[in-house]
């Protein structure tokens, strides 16, 4: 299955990502309508220093710690993809208790999300692959060894 | 292969993992799970949220409507397990059916602990806050002039008093210890919680409780008096375990079981709220009544049924609960300094950390209105990552993967996990 990964050594730390995330998923048609001027929620995020960075999101593991402690059966693996129903969430933060990448956090409304590889939205591919001016974030298919 | 013939007694959470573990080895033998409540599986802790308004009925289902139909599962449901006959590997109804088994998971959890209190039986309006219908019963019987009392300020108390809070007129909650959440805050993390729970208007009678009721009225240890419309007895909960217990097998506050879930009684697995693991954290056995320990042992008691393998040997206490906003997540066991411990603390403005180590790992931690990826401590601990292979200094002010080196993060980060 294909994922999202980062090359740290191309990432440039320069967020771009974080700022495609959100609007990708915010539904909205125009960049600045959906980010000027507001506080923005993306499903990724850099971390690092002024050396070395690299963005987290959603590893979508085989063996996924939110699917299992969910307490209101809000999260799924489906083809392997692991989904956030947000209709039943009801903000417990077990999720956040429990995902050993602190890959999820909530949207403007206090509801859990996460990236959900923009399969859920008009994107199609990740917005932040697209996005990546450096070519450091990518969409692809790795075994289970490689790095 | 033979086909096997797998019954789970009890019909929450662990059984639904045990359920999707058998399933994840063994597609076709039969499974019949035996439920006491006449409802699909539904997430426990959701019934304070529904009071609260946060989620409905229709949404409360834990699993798909087809469930059980599409893994090959029959339910009865308002049945109960008398007992099990491991002779005959049979287990008894109590409508007198008797069900073959080869192997048997008993998924029972708890029940409330209600304790001798004179006169208890004069309070006409009286609830527990455990079931769906426990919360469906006091939503009937609520108004928004009631005076509640709630006895225990433990997560259940006092989730059910956030969920009614906006309903009812007023709210008591009376508890002998010392602070509220005793279980899992210390004290001055609880008085922080405590604060945000008494700003919403729920009032404390701490370091007290009932000595006796009569009609509606309580009389309190300190010798004050609370007038009430609707009683809610959470006190706390004890494992179900007489199915176990009276085959002889080992009993202490909870079913014992190793770390494949099974039961010192062969064929007999356990999983859930009845059962008493091993806490890693701590280094002794509890019972860790949590819903993620009750998923991942059903799941792990499943898969061994099959004769598959599957250990669950990072079981640790691990809550995230929010009153009114603020949040509170904690895990593993908390060490004073008396005992080898270390703590390191970060105040800011309404918020609190503590990280526990000892032995050189994280043991715990507490955090109260920050708890952003938290998750990345918490696998410090079920990992037991020795803190010298991270920059603990990076990770003790930020939950941050940066604080691993780039060779396991590149592990983390660059391949499947």
């Amino acid at each position: 299955m294909k994922r999202v990964y980062v090359n740290e050594k191309w990432c440039l730390g320069c967020h771009l990502c974080e700022y495609n995330c959100a609007f990708a998923n915010s539904g909205k048609k125009d960049m600045v309508d959906a980010l000027k001027g507001k506080p923005i929620f993306p499903r990724i995020h850099i971390e690092g220093n002024e050396k070395i960075s690299y963005a987290v999101s959603c590893r979508h593991c085989e063996d996924p710690m939110c699917v299992k402690s969910c307490i209101a059966g809000a999260i799924s693996r489906e083809d392997g993809v692991i989904h956030i129903d947000q209709s039943k969430c009801v903000g417990c933060y077990t999720c956040i208790l429990v995902c050993p990448y602190g890959a999820l956090a909530t949207n403007a409304d206090g509801v859990m999300q996460k990236c959900e590889l923009c399969l859920q939205n008009s994107c199609g591919a990740p917005a932040c692959v697209v996005g990546c001016p450096n070519n450091a974030i990518v969409y692809e298919e790795r075994g289970d060894e490689n790095g | 292969m033979r086909m096997a013939e797998y019954i789970i007694i009890g019909n929450g959470v662990a059984a639904i993992g045990c359920i999707e573990g058998i399933r994840s080895v063994d597609k076709t033998s039969s499974i019949t799970v035996i439920s006491e409540e006449q409802y699909p599986v539904y997430g426990r802790p959701l019934i304070s949220y529904y009071l609260e308004g946060k989620t409905t009925l229709d949404k409360m289902n834990y699993r798909k409507p087809d469930f059980y139909e599409s893994n090959g599962c029959r339910v009865l449901y308002g049945k109960r397990a008398e007992r099990i006959d491991k002779d005959e590997k049979n287990v008894l109804l109590d409508d007198g059916t008797a069900l073959p088994y080869t192997s048997v998971c008993v998924a029972t959890g708890s029940t409330p602990f209600t304790p001798s209190i004179k006169g208890l039986e004069t309070v006409q309006s009286k609830f527990s806050f455990m079931t769906l219908d426990d919360s469906l019963s006091l939503e009937k019987a609520l108004n928004k002039d009631s005076r509640v009392l709630i006895v225990g300020a433990g997560l259940i108390g006092l989730k059910c008093a956030e969920g009614i809070s906006k309903r009812v007129g007023s709210i008591t909650v009376c508890d002998l210890a010392t602070r509220v959440l005793s279980s899992i805050l210390d004290n001055e993390c609880a008085a922080l919680m405590q604060a945000r729970l008494e700003e919403n208007g729920i009032r404390f009678m701490l370091e007290d409780t009932v000595t006796e009721f009569n009609g509606n009225k309580a009389t309190m240890k300190s010798g004050a008096s609370v007038e009430f419309d609707i009683l809610v007895m959470a006190v706390g909960v004890r494992a179900n375990t007489a199915l176990v217990k009276e085959l002889g097998g080992e009993v202490n506050r909870g079913i014992l079981v190793n770390e494949q879930m099974q039961t010192s009684l062969s064929n007999i697995y356990a999983a859930g709220d009845c059962t008493e693991g091993m806490d890693t954290s701590l280094g002794e056995r509890r019972v860790l009544a949590i819903l993620p320990n009750a998923y991942m042992q059903g799941h792990t008691a499943g898969v061994n049924m099959t004769g598959g393998r599957e250990l669950f040997d990072k079981a640790i206490p691990m809550n995230s609960i929010g009153f009114f906003g603020l949040h509170a997540i904690t895990a593993g066991s908390y060490f004073g300094t008396d005992e080898g411990g270390e703590m390191y603390e970060e105040r800011g403005d309404g918020t609190l950390k503590r990280l526990f180590t000892k032995d050189g790992v994280l043991t715990g931690f507490i955090l109260i209105g920050q708890v952003e990826r938290a998750g990345i401590y918490t696998s410090l601990i079920r990992e037991k990552v020795p803190l010298d292979s991270i920059n603990f200094d990076i990770l003790k002010k930020n939950p941050t993967l940066f604080a691993y080196s780039q060779n396991q993060r590149r592990k983390m980060l660059g391949g499947v996990v």
